[in-house]
């Protein structure tokens, strides 16, 4: 309870602090080069510098968190890589070498690359029906709301609720796990669905697609209703059904939509790793980068020259969509 | 579409939506139910069944010799096998392993050394030997009993109390609400800037904050850890704080914030600045009272994010404010229970719903912001 008034205390100072120092220095601006009350040429001069001074100052506290925290590490994770476990002596590529040489290494590589084929594609494919569908029925929002709602529950939370479902009785005694129970109830053999090596991917899989397809579907539902109606209308004059209405008229519409959703998703797959630690951490050959990273950040004492390795590996794979998100922003801006 | 072709095709598509509806909303409700069910129960049988009796095979101890009671010439130990279930109705009994069920409740069973053994259906038994009973450990009864469902809050009061996952709920609150409010206003003036200053190097500055909006966080981990190391030896101070925390969630979630913030602040008519401009009002005058109060949807949006964000992360907590039993926030202690309870699935349940609790309340209370978060905050293609 102590703590949490410490934080409320905090949050408090840090915002007092903040509007403090946006006006304090805003003031000391106004101080120096006073525009009101100047002469025309004096007055003309001061407000052009503080025009050229005050958006810095807004951006001051932006920028240097800005810097600390994403700027520099991602500087430092690339010398990192190339030093050793404590990051003081220069190692040039050994952990690269090192990298490509390691069948975790290897096994994580091929599960991620299974990962960015299969969730970004279900989660997306999921979404657009789900969005077309509803859109159909008058309780399609709360049908919304409820598949939306695994986007609220965290990673850990969600493995869970997923545990349970995948849990494994032995033959012969009442499974609990609702997986087993069906598979049972089919005249099946139950199975220890996470530990069975290459499928229990899958079934980490479903968790992620399970909680994005929820944001795949809010983005594409609002993206099929921005659809001009003429177009569908034209459509359905000249006779196309339902099916052809969707994929060939809908569909190549939001094109750009589904790209963004797909991107945003891939760069989601990338990076997960609360699920893997919290289902398998990575045994039965479902390692994955970021999990495999944190492990050696901190496996034997740690060993932050690999750590940095791997993480600058999902860096590199995550370039070529900052590349495209930055292109496209810069396009954008650019209509307006 | 023709009203005959519609109404088999409306039927196929409400179908359809309930089985994904149902797909999606299944996995929760079992965990919620099962939190909720006494934890014998759970353990031996699907929450689908949790309204029916279910029947169970238990194994329960008599007292020792030292309860026997005399009794018309007679040596008598009795109890009730059914003791702390509610209700429930036995039917059938043993005394060994072999034979769990080898008696039907009611009859008599003559133990191997000449005492006899009855249970009734409703559970009480009576063993009665002629002889005076020797041993501290009782005998052993397998019985099969029909236990009726029975709902609790035991598993919830257990973790709260027993597991640490009270302390944890407190952590969590401690991270996530500071997390949430301090990046706000410092991105809110960042975008302000952005949107509606003009100062040469704008526009890279945007497309920086665009692509740091996927820069992986596991790039972070590694030099920030080592710079706490070093910040907490130079001053003196433990390198795990939550003041640590608190701005390295705010680092985090600034390029979304500022992205938002920028966006919205953008889209906002040029002619309120202009003709508070020309009435003397200085940039920070606007943005305090005319941006600030303008741009509520698009702060309400960042906030639910951050907030959900840092309430659910596990990596940064776990790297920055450390894996010990004291500073555990919710996510860490249920992959700890995880781990060292695995099997105990009440226990897990019952601690899974204790941390999705808090963002399911803000998921349902403020879905609107959310969705327009969202729409707002994907990088818009093509």
């Amino acid at each position: 309870m102590q703590q949490l008034v410490f934080a409320v205390g905090t949050m408090v100072a840090g915002v007092l602090g903040c509007a403090a120092y946006f006006w304090g220095t805003s003031y000391i601006l106004d101080l120096i080069f006073p525009s009101k009350g100047r002469s025309g040429v004096e007055a003309s001069r001061n407000l052009r510098i503080t025009n050229a001074i005050r958006p810095w100052l807004f951006l001051a506290p932006a920028l240097f968190a800005l810097t600390i925290y994403l700027i520099y590490p991602v500087i430092m994770s690339v010398w990192f890589s190339v030093h050793d476990r404590a990051g003081q002596n220069f190692v040039g590529a050994s952990n690269y070498v090192w990298m490509l040489n390691d069948g975790e290494f290897r096994q994580s590589i091929f599960n991620n690359f299974l990962w960015l084929l299969v969730v970004p594609a279900l989660a997306t494919f999921f979404g657009l029906v789900i969005a077309a569908l509803t859109d159909r029925i008058w309780w399609g929002n709360i049908a919304k709301t409820l598949i939306f709602m695994p986007m609220a529950i965290s990673f850990v939370g969600a493995a869970v609720i997923w545990k349970f479902i995948y849990d494994y009785r032995a033959e012969g005694t009442e499974q609990i796990g609702l997986l087993n129970a069906i598979v049972v109830a089919f005249g099946g053999d139950p199975q220890a669905w996470i530990t069975l090596p290459f499928w229990n991917n899958f079934f980490l899989m479903a968790i992620l697609v399970w909680i994005q397809t929820g944001f795949a579907m809010v983005i594409l539902s609002a993206a099929l209703r921005g659809i001009p109606e003429e177009t569908v209308e034209a459509a359905v004059i000249d006779g196309a059904n339902g099916w052809q209405i969707f994929f060939k008229i809908m569909v190549p519409q939001i094109w750009g939509t589904i790209a963004v959703v797909w991107t945003t998703i891939t760069i989601l797959v990338l990076k997960v790793f609360d699920i893997v630690l919290a289902m398998t951490n990575g045994q039965w050959q479902s390692q994955v980068l970021a999990n495999l990273m944190f492990d050696w950040m901190f496996r034997g004492g740690g060993d932050f020259g690999r750590g940095a390795a791997i993480a600058v590996v999902i860096m590199v794979l995550v370039i070529p969509i900052m590349v495209w998100n930055i292109r496209n922003a810069a396009k954008e801006m650019k209509g307006h | 579409m023709n009203p005959a072709t519609r109404s088999p095709l409306t039927w196929a598509v409400h179908l359809s939506v309930l089985l994904l509806v149902a797909l999606w909303t299944l996995p929760t409700a079992g965990l919620l139910i099962s939190s909720l069910r006494d934890k014998d129960q759970l353990a031996v049988s699907g929450w689908w069944t949790a309204l029916s009796t279910s029947t169970q095979n238990i194994v329960a101890r008599a007292p020792g010799a030292d309860t026997q009671v005399e009794r018309d010439g007679k040596f008598v130990i009795s109890g009730d096998v059914l003791e702390g279930t509610a209700a429930g109705e036995v039917s059938a009994f043993g005394f060994s392993s072999q034979k769990p069920t080898a008696f039907k409740a009611g009859e008599t069973a003559e133990l191997n050394d000449g005492e006899k053994l009855t249970v009734q259906a409703d559970g009480s038994f009576e063993i009665v030997s002629d002889t005076k009973m020797e041993g501290s450990r009782g005998q052993r009864i397998f019985f099969t009993a029909a236990i009726p469902p029975r709902f609790t809050f035991d598993n919830y009061v257990e973790v709260l109390s027993a597991e640490g996952i009270g302390a944890s709920f407190i952590n969590s609150l401690t991270v996530a609400i500071p997390s949430t409010i301090i990046p706000i206003l410092i991105a809110a003036f960042a975008a302000y800037a952005l949107a509606w200053m003009p100062f040469p190097g704008r526009a890279i500055l945007i497309a920086v904050v665009v692509g740091l909006l996927v820069v992986p966080l596991q790039m972070s981990l590694i030099p920030l850890l080592k710079l706490y190391n070093g910040v907490g030896a130079f001053f003196g101070v433990p390198a795990k704080t939550y003041v640590g925390i608190w701005l390295a969630h705010t680092g985090f979630g600034l390029p979304l914030a500022i992205y938002l913030l920028r966006n919205y602040m953008a889209g906002l008519p040029r002619e309120i600045m202009e003709s508070a401009r020309v009435d003397g009002a200085s940039d920070f005058d606007i943005f305090v009272k005319i941006i600030l109060p303008l741009s509520f949807p698009a702060l309400a949006s960042f906030a639910i994010f951050q907030f959900l964000w840092t309430w659910n992360d596990l990596l940064v907590a776990i790297v920055f404010l450390g894996a010990g039993q004291d500073e555990l926030v919710l996510t860490g202690r249920l992959v700890n229970l995880l781990g060292s309870r695995g099997g105990n699935w009440e226990i897990l349940t019952a601690s899974a719903f204790i941390t999705i609790i808090v963002p399911l309340i803000v998921f349902f209370s403020l879905q609107r912001y959310l969705v327009r978060g969202l729409l707002a905050g994907s990088v818009k293609g093509g």
